[in-house]
């Protein structure tokens, strides 16, 4: 059983959502991947204005249409609009379709401006995507690092957060955030360097690690060659490529009377 | 199968799971890979070039278990370089030469590389360029490397067109327009390790004939199986799938063969 938690429409051909995910999904039998999770719209932006992520949740949203039997959506937000992201989350989580939160480079995610956003989907069940990057040529302004992530989950330790990429510099992500045993690692978006899996596990314990792909800018290959190319137990593997994000997922979506 | 871009000591920064060449052996021919080129990762900061290829060779002749094709290291910004060179072709009988241009500090117009380019003309020497180890933003905070700047290429093939040229690593910083401009600037080929995107050789094979391609999988700093797994994501057809995982490299092989 294969769940990926890091799917976008971007980087790969169509006109609309429909087109895209069709395509995509494709490539996902090819590699065996079951379900699938998708965020943001066709075209990003850094710093997305409230009608900007609404139109890329839309765009998510329109994609899932016709493959809710294995694709599920998180709803962009935005800690520079903190009450237009609340509407958002009551829209698209509360009163729609989607499970999850992603909130991507317009704030660093220390700034207590995330508390209000992290408290409400906390208290929908949505799961919390948090990009996360320590690049050595240079963070983007309002980009976080797993150390930022590190601070919101110490204001919020009983609520669980995902720290996208691993910080990229897994060496130096894992570190950040093993002391928070309410944050997991998602997996996907850096290159398949060897033995960040194993360390991985050894620090953190699979149940913390969630794979993930961040296709279309990444292959579903490099990402899943993380876990697969890993000498880690099987159990371990079986947790990380998806039994620990559907346990992670399936509160909600019980809720929302989806069936996984 | 044929991977063409391993590498074989420590990798300066870590160590990795393979970095021990029979752990790296047996990987490889699990996956089924019959032959191996092998690099050394003590040829990206060592300055004794002639001790690093030394050890390559004697590591692939020790516990290579016949599947190991040394490439040994030239800089070409050390004092009488050409004497690595021959070494490599006479003394060790390699095949061919990798170059690292980002961690030896030259760039593809300095006159260095076109006389190395000759020579490797002359003794038949296949040329491996890397033009990147690892992604950027990951390097260690005290060694930040910029990739190639390959652009200077297309010029200096134009003078050297007998020249056998392998690029690694290559997709992260050399796309689009600029990757066709250089297949078609001479006998140059491409590795698929630093390919991405969903489908990513099909993707490739839309700027780039396949017949350019070589499975390459920049093991044991990547996973091996990251480099397997694309072959299986991307739609290729067994005739296409064997050309790159085969038959290219092995053109390659045998027409700089003396």
């Amino acid at each position: 059983m294969i769940w990926d938690l890091h799917c976008h429409l971007s980087g790969v051909d169509g006109r609309t959502p429909d087109e895209r995910i069709a395509q995509l999904m494709e490539y996902a039998d090819r590699m065996g991947i079951e379900r699938l999770v998708f965020f943001m719209g066709m075209q990003w932006s850094h710093e997305p204005s409230p009608d900007d992520f609404r139109r890329q949740n839309d765009e998510v949203i329109q994609a899932l249409t016709h493959w809710h039997d294995r694709a599920f959506g998180f709803a962009y937000v935005s800690p520079q609009f903190v009450e237009e992201s609340l509407a958002e989350i009551a829209r698209c989580i509360e009163n729609g379709p989607l499970v999850g939160i992603k909130l991507w480079v317009a704030k660093r995610c220390r700034d207590e401006a995330l508390d209000a956003i992290i408290e409400r989907a906390a208290a929908l069940k949505a799961a919390i995507f948090q990009h996360t990057w320590f690049k050595g040529t240079g963070n983007l302004p309002g980009e976080s690092t797993p150390v930022d992530l590190a601070a919101l989950a110490a204001r919020h330790p009983t609520v669980r957060l995902i720290c996208g990429h691993t910080g990229g510099d897994w060496e130096r992500g894992i570190r950040a955030i093993r002391g928070h045993a309410n944050v997991s690692i998602g997996t996907g978006g850096f290159d398949p360097t060897a033995g960040m899996m194993e360390m991985a596990v050894r620090e953190l314990g699979p149940r913390r690690i969630l794979y993930g792909s961040d296709i279309g800018g990444r292959s579903f290959a490099s990402q899943l060659a993380k876990v697969t190319g890993a000498d880690i137990p099987d159990e371990a593997r079986r947790l990380i490529l998806g039994q620990n994000l559907r346990r992670m997922l399936l509160p909600i979506l019980r809720e929302k009377g989806i069936d996984a | 199968m044929i991977d063409v871009n391993v590498s074989l000591s420590r990798w300066p920064f870590r160590r990795l799971p393979d970095d021990e060449t029979p752990r790296l052996v047996a990987r490889l021919k699990r996956a089924g890979v019959t032959q191996a080129i092998a690099g050394s990762f003590d040829a990206l900061l060592h300055k004794d070039v002639e001790g690093v290829n030394r050890r390559l060779a004697q590591e692939c002749r020790t516990h290579g278990d016949g599947l190991l094709v040394p490439f040994g290291c030239v800089n070409p910004t050390l004092p009488d370089w050409q004497e690595d060179v021959r070494r490599c072709h006479e003394v060790h009988r390699m095949r061919g030469i990798r170059l690292h241009p980002d961690y030896h500090g030259y760039t593809l117009d300095a006159p260095e590389f076109a006389e190395l380019l000759t020579l490797a003309i002359k003794h038949q020497l296949i040329v491996q360029l890397s033009v990147m180890m690892e992604d950027e933003r990951t390097q260690h905070p005290l060694v930040q490397v910029q990739a190639v700047d390959t652009s200077p290429l297309v010029d200096v093939l134009a003078d050297h067109a007998d020249a056998t040229l392998v690029l690694l690593n290559s997709q992260r910083t050399v796309r689009g327009e600029a990757l066709t401009r250089l297949a078609e600037a001479g006998n140059v080929s491409f590795d698929i390790a630093m390919q991405e995107s969903v489908g990513g050789i099909e993707k490739l094979m839309k700027l780039v004939p396949h017949k350019r391609l070589l499975f390459g999988s920049h093991a044991p700093l990547f996973y091996l199986e990251s480099a397997l797994l694309k072959l299986q994501e991307s739609d290729l057809g067994e005739t296409i799938r064997r050309a790159i995982t085969v038959e290219n490299a092995s053109r390659l092989s045998n027409s700089n063969s003396t």
